[in-house]
């Protein structure tokens, strides 16, 4: 195997983007990231695109054929997959053309995701299909009710509160104010979150991540070619995919995501560091008690003091665990499919020192995507 | 979601699972392949008994379409005495309710294809008081 380096970098605006089709939001990060790689265009082997379910948001299946052709790929005939695994569609893309790399089979490829969603009124029951529509979704659950149920049994095993979920979500508004590809650059305040309503108690709307239209696209190439293209490659030292029971039911504790705690183990042995290396990390904060779980799961603290890292500030932006610089899926927004590229290219921007106004020092950077409430986790990690 | 419905509506109706007779795991919802033992895997069908406790639960105030008329709701996660999990509504108030509380399995509405529609039907639970 060998290493396998970003190029390129190239997010689209995240939010309610009503005057862009999917097309459009596509080649907006397209183009930026073959403009950062210095491309001609001509020189991508193949294309990885990341996408949930293009098939309801749009009625629009088909969707590695349709990127390829409005990237100006179709002309010259580059193979192009669409790859689906709920909301960690983008980190599972991002994986299997890193393998593609990797393997030596291709020198540059593009890993993408993409989502637009606001063309229907049912965004939100179309998210709710990462979960078991037998099992779980037909006795009335929703995604934000299985979360709903993590957090409630960790407020009364762990004594967490309404108010640290909060912090969560005041802390990502705030460091979204300086990204401005982001959904939503205004602060908030932990009453604004207290006072917003109920979805799934104890969970409300403002620890919810929106769902967003946009687009993000990566360019990786193999460490032999990368030097033609840029003087500032970052490397993929690992990125790993688990997967864990779909329906909670199933898992002998709710509060232990062990998917995340499989892949977190296997990537740092792959990239040969600890957790104590890794200076910056993009969390999946599809809910606030996502992000707090992931603390956990990772290793940041041990099971039960998530809470603790929100009231001691250990994972705002100059603490000692950055989490979620762009603002995360709450405030940067959650454009599904694009979500895992999405955070791999805020570790990017990072480690190369492009992330103006909310820059980290920081050598290596972890991104960690999950599917639904933690079927599917992707831990990557990256090295400048 | 008519045809997926109905297949397993002898599992819906009753707590009925399935059992592993090799290493003796039970399995809510039921499963043909345990795994555990996979290929060694020898699947018959149990019955899981009506009562457990309430492991977490959740209001739900935003729910899907076809919920709609019921909210606000109570779901929750049971751990049922015979082993197994199982994700379920709760029939009661959403103050008589705790992590802890002692649930009935019974037999409920869930909900119609509209007014000339199938009627759905399954099992649901109650504070046992």
């Amino acid at each position: 195997m060998r290493r396998v380096a970003v190029i390129g970098v190239g997010i689209s605006r995240f939010g309610e983007l009503w005057d862009m089709s999917f097309r459009d939001i596509v080649i907006s990060a397209g183009t930026e990231a073959i403009e950062d790689a210095n491309l001609e265009g001509r020189e991508i082997e193949a294309m990885y695109v990341g996408n949930m379910s293009g098939g309801r948001f749009i009625s629009q299946e088909h969707i590695s054929a349709l990127i390829a052709d409005y990237s100006g790929l179709a002309s010259i005939n580059v193979p192009s997959v669409r790859v689906e695994a709920g909301d960690a569609s983008g980190g599972v893309a991002l994986k299997e053309a890193y393998i593609s790399v990797a393997s030596g089979i291709h020198d540059i490829v593009i890993a993408a995701g993409a989502e637009k969603v606001t063309d229907v009124g049912s965004a939100s029951e179309i998210m709710d299909s990462t979960i078991d529509q037998e099992w779980e979704a037909f006795p009335g659950a929703s995604l934000a009710g299985l979360y709903a149920m993590m957090a409630r049994l960790h407020m009364h095993e762990y004594g967490s509160t309404e108010e640290d979920l909060a912090g969560i979500s005041v802390k990502n508004h705030k460091n979204a104010v300086k990204n401005p590809k982001a959904q939503f650059r205004r602060e908030i305040k932990v009453q604004d979150v207290l006072s917003s309503p109920y979805t799934a108690e104890p969970l409300k709307m403002l620890d919810t991540a929106p769902i967003s239209d946009g687009a993000s696209v990566l360019i990786l190439a193999g460490e032999d070619v990368a030097g033609k293209y840029t003087d500032t490659p970052v490397f993929i030292d690992a990125i790993i995919q688990s997967s864990d029971f779909i329906a909670l039911q199933s898992r002998e504790s709710i509060l232990e995501m062990k998917a995340v705690k499989t892949a977190v183990r296997k990537a740092l042995r792959m990239s040969r560091c600890e957790l104590n290396d890794v200076d910056v990390f993009e969390l999946h904060d599809s809910f606030t008690i996502t992000e707090l779980l992931l603390y956990e799961n990772i290793g940041l603290c041990r099971h039960g003091e998530g809470h603790m890292l929100v009231r001691e500030g250990e994972t705002e932006i100059d603490g000692r665990y950055p989490a979620n610089p762009s603002g995360g899926l709450k405030a940067c927004g959650h454009a599904v499919g694009a979500t895992g590229i999405r955070q791999a290219g805020e570790i990017v921007l990072q480690l190369r020192g492009d992330a103006s106004g909310r820059q980290v020092q920081a050598e290596r950077g972890m991104a960690v995507n999950i599917g639904g409430t933690g079927a599917t986790a992707v831990v990557s990690i990256f090295r400048r | 979601m008519l045809p997926r419905f109905w297949r397993k509506i002898r599992y819906r109706y009753n707590l009925i699972g399935t059992e592993c007779t090799n290493c003796g795991k039970k399995f809510y919802p039921p499963r043909n392949l345990c795994p555990e033992c996979r290929r060694k895997s020898r699947i018959a069908e149990v019955e899981l008994g009506e009562t457990g406790t309430v492991v977490s639960y959740t209001v739900i105030h935003d729910s899907s379409e076809s919920y709609k008329l019921q909210k606000p709701y109570v779901v929750a996660l049971i751990k049922l005495d015979s082993g197994p999990s199982v994700i379920s509504q709760i029939v009661c108030n959403p103050d008589d309710i705790e992590i802890g509380t002692r649930v009935r399995a019974i037999f409920r509405k869930y909900g119609e294809d509209g007014e000339e529609g199938i009627i759905y039907y399954g099992t649901k639970f109650e504070p046992v008081i």
